[in-house]
């Protein structure tokens, strides 16, 4: 059994700026521990000798070369957002700062 | 906002220990961003140099760029630093539009270097050693600007604009750690700091290092701690101070402002401040929070980084000199002066200095022109010393003083043409006759027509009262607009006085 609790959801939600109702809450919690169960099956094939990895397939080193390449024109970049100032995507003010 | 209560610096640090720590941000300067071929290049129109990838479109995936990786670890290596065998990029999820992806790629417990120590120095020639412990690659963001409230920060803002020209832009994150014993040294220590590593930056070339156009960000954190106690106190982390002078100022802001709320027994609340340049002053931002999870997980669309050793070997032996055995050499081949050696590395303008030598000037011209003349200038203008004219120009002006062809006066009138924009210092004279008139001819002419029209002075030369030659010789070069040799008008006053 995994540990994803009402708690966890609620704070996730919250750092996602996504307001939930207890019962959605009620819901997710039932529905991201059943997928962090499933995930977690890995473990029990997994043995001790197999090393952790962050990727499926042994590469390492995959790099591009320092070339300019095509690029979007503005409307092109701008073509999807909802709303914008014909150069700059708009978005409402949020509370918090620039990381 | 209520005025903080500062407590005077020399009290503060009768009662506490500063602590020092510094986050400094260098832009690299690849012609292409960190993951995707868009230019790395964010001067221009808003959202021009853009590609899916910096974006964060459905689709679209990282590809890291080689030569970033070559300049993380050619700054490692500068840094003192160990080179990871293998070091991984990580997610960093906060939601914040100033990234459209939702995180931000960096690295976390894998970063490409750490271990390192910075040798700096302070104004008064002595070293301290700065403690690394890491730096690590990630992306910049995106630039929000915050439109409608009074005041154009974000509180009370009715919307933000948002361009992502510089989401993407390779940077190196330079951690220390905890930095002790600076005590009244902390300011300056704290300037002298980003001062070394914008050296050590510019000079492996790795980065435009301008300050004052976010190349280098510092983020200064301050704790305080009574003497004696190992404990470390709260700190704080200021942000958005960018000169260096702001460094310094901050930090001695923060030492003041913290100390005066532990003498009242009050505590000191673990947040990020924001430097207002303008009034010289911190302010909070927001509190360490849930804000601060940011969920670090291994990017799963990129591979691991595993420098081959040749590779890390080439780069060492390719490394500059580190800044404080520069400074020791240049100052032994050119000759100065402790004092005037001092005030070139205080004024920032070892660079330029070098440079100028390298294009041929004398060192102590080069050193004259950059400390005295150009300084004043940039001073007057606001701007920095070396956006007015280029080594090149200097040594060129230089050259015309050596020759004979200008004289002070006029040479520094052809500096104020040739940062105005109007030629190359030789093309200056050319054009506006600015030479010093060696043509003995029309000089004689000024000369007796002046010694006639003062014969009062012209008694007093023939009495052998050489001084009076003054008023003449004013006169000659007022005459000839300032394009005359005043040595040579002397010789010829004085000669001319006894055959006129």
């Amino acid at each position: 059994m995994s540990d994803i609790s009402a708690e966890t959801v609620r704070h996730l939600a919250g750092l996602a700026r996504i307001d939930l109702t207890d019962s959605e809450i009620e819901h997710l919690t039932g529905e991201l521990r059943q997928i962090v169960d499933v995930v977690a099956s890995v473990s029990e094939v997994a043995t001790p000798d197999v090393p952790a990895t962050s990727h499926p397939i042994p590469l390492e080193n995959v790099f591009r070369a320092d070339v300019v390449g095509d690029v979007l024109t503005t409307e092109q970049a701008l073509a999807s957002a909802p709303e914008h100032d014909g150069s700059r995507f708009k978005v409402s003010a949020i509370l918090g700062e620039e990381q | 906002m209520a005025k903080a209560k500062l407590m005077d610096f020399d009290k503060a640090l009768e009662m506490f220990e500063p602590v020092l720590g510094f986050e400094v941000h260098v832009e690299l300067s690849t012609k292409t961003k960190m993951f995707s071929a868009a230019p790395n290049f964010f001067g221009g129109d808003p959202n021009t140099n853009i590609t899916p990838t910096c974006l964060g479109l459905p689709g679209s995936l990282p590809v890291v760029n080689e030569q970033a990786i070559r300049y993380s670890i050619s700054l490692g290596l500068a840094l003192g630093c160990s080179i990871a065998p293998t070091s991984r990029f990580a997610r960093k999820n906060y939601f914040y539009p100033d990234t459209p992806k939702n995180y931000q790629i960096s690295q976390y417990d894998e970063p490409i270097a750490f271990e390192g120590e910075v040798e700096i120095e302070l104004a008064d020639g002595r070293s301290f050693t700065i403690p690394i412990e890491r730096a690590h690659m990630e992306e910049d963001a995106g630039k929000l600007t915050h439109v409608g409230g009074s005041t154009g920060r974000i509180q009370g803002a009715d919307y933000s604009l948002v361009d992502y020209n510089r989401a993407g832009v390779p940077l190196v994150e330079i951690v220390t750690k905890p930095i002790f014993g600076a005590a009244a040294d902390a300011p300056e220590l704290a300037k002298a700091y980003v001062a070394t590593i914008r050296d050590i930056v510019v000079a492996l070339g790795i980065s435009d290092a301008r300050m004052e156009r976010g190349n280098l960000r510092c983020d200064a954190n301050v704790s305080l701690r009574p003497h004696g106690q190992e404990k470390l106190g709260t700190r704080t982390e200021t942000k958005n101070v960018n000169s260096l002078r702001s460094v310094e100022r901050a930090v001695r802001y923060e030492i003041q402002r913290q100390a005066a709320i532990l003498a009242d027994g009050g505590t000191i609340t673990q947040e990020t401040r924001h430097w207002h340049e303008d009034t010289g002053t911190t302010s909070p931002g927001r509190p360490k929070s849930d804000a601060d999870d940011y969920r670090y997980f291994p990017e799963p669309d990129l591979l691991p980084v595993v420098p081959a050793p040749e590779l890390i070997e080439e780069l060492r032996a390719a490394l500059p000199e580190k800044p404080a055995e520069r400074r020791r050499r240049l100052k032994a081949d050119w000759g100065f002066s402790d004092l005037e050696f001092q005030d070139v590395v205080n004024s920032g303008l070892l660079v330029e200095i070098t440079e100028t030598v390298a294009a041929g000037a004398a060192p102590q011209s080069a050193r004259k022109w950059w400390t005295g003349e150009v300084a004043r200038l940039a001073n007057i203008k606001n701007v920095e010393p070396a956006e007015l004219v280029t080594a090149a120009q200097i040594a060129e002006l230089q050259q015309l003083v050596d020759e004979g062809a200008l004289n002070d006066r006029l040479a520094r009138q052809v500096l104020e043409f040739v940062i105005a924009g109007e030629g190359s210092p030789r093309d200056i004279v050319a054009t506006k006759g600015l030479a010093v008139v060696s043509d003995d001819g029309a000089l004689i002419a000024a000369i007796d027509e002046a010694l006639l029209a003062q014969p009062d002075v012209l008694e007093k030369i023939r009495d052998g009262k050489v001084q009076a030659a003054g008023a003449v010789i004013g006169a000659v070069m007022k005459a000839m607009g300032g394009t005359a040799d005043a040595g040579r008008v002397r010789e010829l006053v004085l000669e001319r006085a006894k055959q006129v």
